[in-house]
């Protein structure tokens, strides 16, 4: 057994640790790897430039982005703002668990890019999340709007994870069928994706009170400062 | 009709045309960083194929490439532009309609899609109807935005750069990542920490050996970002020989729930770069951990609920 490979991932440790850029970090740690195995360079560039290409997918994203660009310009998330103002209603913490279901619910059916950063929550939750705090709490500090759109991304991300780990037909439970499928264990695909229910329904439980406790917090900040408003 | 293939031409189409924005705006950096990125997107396809007949020559230039972009990268000459003035100028909710279009275009593409049949031909890409779905949608989408806000076709392109800008080098992580996973299976790193972990823990303790196959699956999510990448090596490595075979564990639970114990790791670490990097940058967080900083809490919690499980269900 050759353990030298395993620098590339000391050398991920370190580049994250040194604060060093995470894509120049990623690369460098590819070529140790790379070389320690015993690699001579064209096979590694050949094996970079294979990978590289075979995961291109990854950048498709990037056609949302004139539609998003545009909106924004001309005053998408100002409108999405409003919105959240005209329904008072939809209190934040109802959209941001009401967003945590619908987004584990489209992931059980597959439909894992209907929703995501880039498509919707930098043009719509995020600006949503912090107007629906703003009502609970008018001098949000900038401290509070940083924690407030990185808990809509954070909802998001948790939405997408422990949803799609109950999709049959994609991803998670395919992959742990054929690994153990190639070593000889049969294995239903449903029996999988039902052991992977329990978890997802504590997933929602667990962030969805982390949501309600936040919106306590800020009902709390914003008491506190009209008392000390009220007091002479 | 509408191949992957040319997904990806629109996409490296697109890059070019934000690598020339960039050229005449004199941002050099961004320009060569997109140029080359463009050129390795819409060159893929023609790499795979001179690989399938041998030639390795153009995955070659493409690793050569990557080298290039690292460097811009780690350069630090690719600065986020600052924020742009939003228009006050409003144009009511009907703004929504081309946002929306995205994903509910996609969703009726992909309903629609073993519909779009011509002379036995599938309009959309059989192998990938999802990605040629969603290729679709945006362009309907950027259409509709064109008209909603009544902008130049050009301007699509503008602010679609502008945004591309303010990613970076975060709008290429996801890829890299991906790439490095590649890159550590064909050097056997999984191997090795396989072996490893093995060779560490008291294999006659269940216990032992269920906590070191879940915190393994965390760790090592935590490195390679990505708990597909953790699931082989673990249960290859302590999941399959020590707990199914050794202390008879249940296959489909253990492979379940350990594959969910990853996924509490995916939430943690800044290698899950699409999750937890990209939207600090889309959201102009300062903080480069402020989604994992929101997220640790409810992994903590939720990787001992799972764990629980884990030691309830899989010995029944």
């Amino acid at each position: 057994m050759n353990y030298w490979p395993l620098l590339g991932v000391a050398a991920v440790v370190l580049g994250f640790a040194l604060r060093a850029n995470p894509a120049a970090t990623v690369v460098v740690a590819a070529l140790v790897s790379g070389i320690a195995a015993g690699l001579n360079v064209p096979d590694l560039l050949a094996l970079l430039g294979k990978s590289f290409v075979a995961n291109r997918t990854l950048l498709l994203f990037v056609l949302t982005l004139p539609t998003i660009g545009l909106l924004e310009q001309a005053g998408l998330r100002e409108r999405a703002q409003a919105l959240v103002r005209r329904f008072r209603q939809l209190t934040f913490a109802r959209l941001l668990i009401a967003y945590l279901m619908l987004r584990q619910l489209l992931s059980m059916l597959g439909l894992l890019d209907l929703a995501g950063h880039a498509q919707t929550v930098r043009p719509l939750l995020a600006p949503m999340a912090e107007a629906a705090a703003g009502e609970i709490d008018p001098q949000l500090d900038a401290q509070q709007r940083e924690d407030i759109k990185a808990l809509a991304a954070a909802t998001d991300n948790i939405g997408r994870f422990f949803g799609e780990d109950v999709f049959l037909a994609f991803g998670a439970v395919l992959l742990i069928q054929a690994f153990f499928a190639e070593r000889g264990i049969a294995l239903d695909p449903r029996t999988i994706a039902l052991w992977a229910l329990p978890t997802a329904l504590a997933a929602f439980a667990i962030h969805a009170l982390r949501i309600a406790l936040y919106q306590r917090k800020l009902r709390r900040g914003a008491q506190a400062a009209e008392r000390s408003d009220a007091a002479p | 009709m509408l191949r992957l293939e040319h997904v990806f031409w629109l996409t490296g189409a697109l890059l070019i045309a934000c690598a020339l924005r960039d050229l005449a705006a004199r941002r050099y950096a961004f320009a060569a960083f997109w140029a080359v990125l463009g050129a390795c997107v819409i060159g893929g396809d023609a790499v795979q194929a001179a690989l399938a007949a041998g030639d390795a020559l153009p995955a070659q230039l493409v690793g050569a490439g990557v080298l290039l972009l690292a460097v811009l990268a780690g350069s630090g000459r690719l600065r986020r532009p600052p924020p742009l003035e939003t228009s006050t100028a409003t144009r009511g909710d009907v703004l929504f309609v081309p946002a929306l279009l995205i994903p509910f275009g996609t969703l009726a593409l992909i309903l629609a899609a073993p519909f779009l049949v011509v002379n036995g031909t599938a309009l959309l890409d059989a192998k990938q109807p999802t990605l040629a779905a969603l290729c679709v949608a945006c362009v309907v989408a950027a259409l509709a935005a064109l008209r909603v806000t009544r902008a130049r076709p050009t301007a699509a392109i503008e602010h679609g750069a502008r945004l591309l800008d303010t990613l970076s080098w975060a709008a290429l992580l996801p890829l890299l990542l991906a790439m490095l996973g590649t890159v550590f299976a064909a050097t056997g790193v999984g191997d090795a920490v396989a072996q490893a972990v093995g060779a560490v823990i008291p294999t006659d303790s269940r216990f032992a050996c269920l906590a070191a196959y879940a915190l393994g699956m965390v760790l090592f999510t935590l490195v390679m970002g990505n708990a597909f990448a953790a699931f082989p090596v673990m249960t290859a490595g302590v999941g399959l020989p020590l707990l199914v075979l050794q202390h008879h564990a249940n296959p489909a639970a253990l492979g379940a729930l350990g594959m969910l114990a990853g996924y509490c790791g995916t939430l943690l670490t800044p290698m899950a770069a699409n999750y937890n990097v990209v939207p600090v940058a889309l959201l102009e967080l300062k903080n480069p951990y402020a989604v994992i900083r929101a997220q640790w809490p409810t992994a903590a919690v939720l990787f001992a609920v799972n764990f629980v499980l884990l030691d309830v269900c899989v010995f029944r």
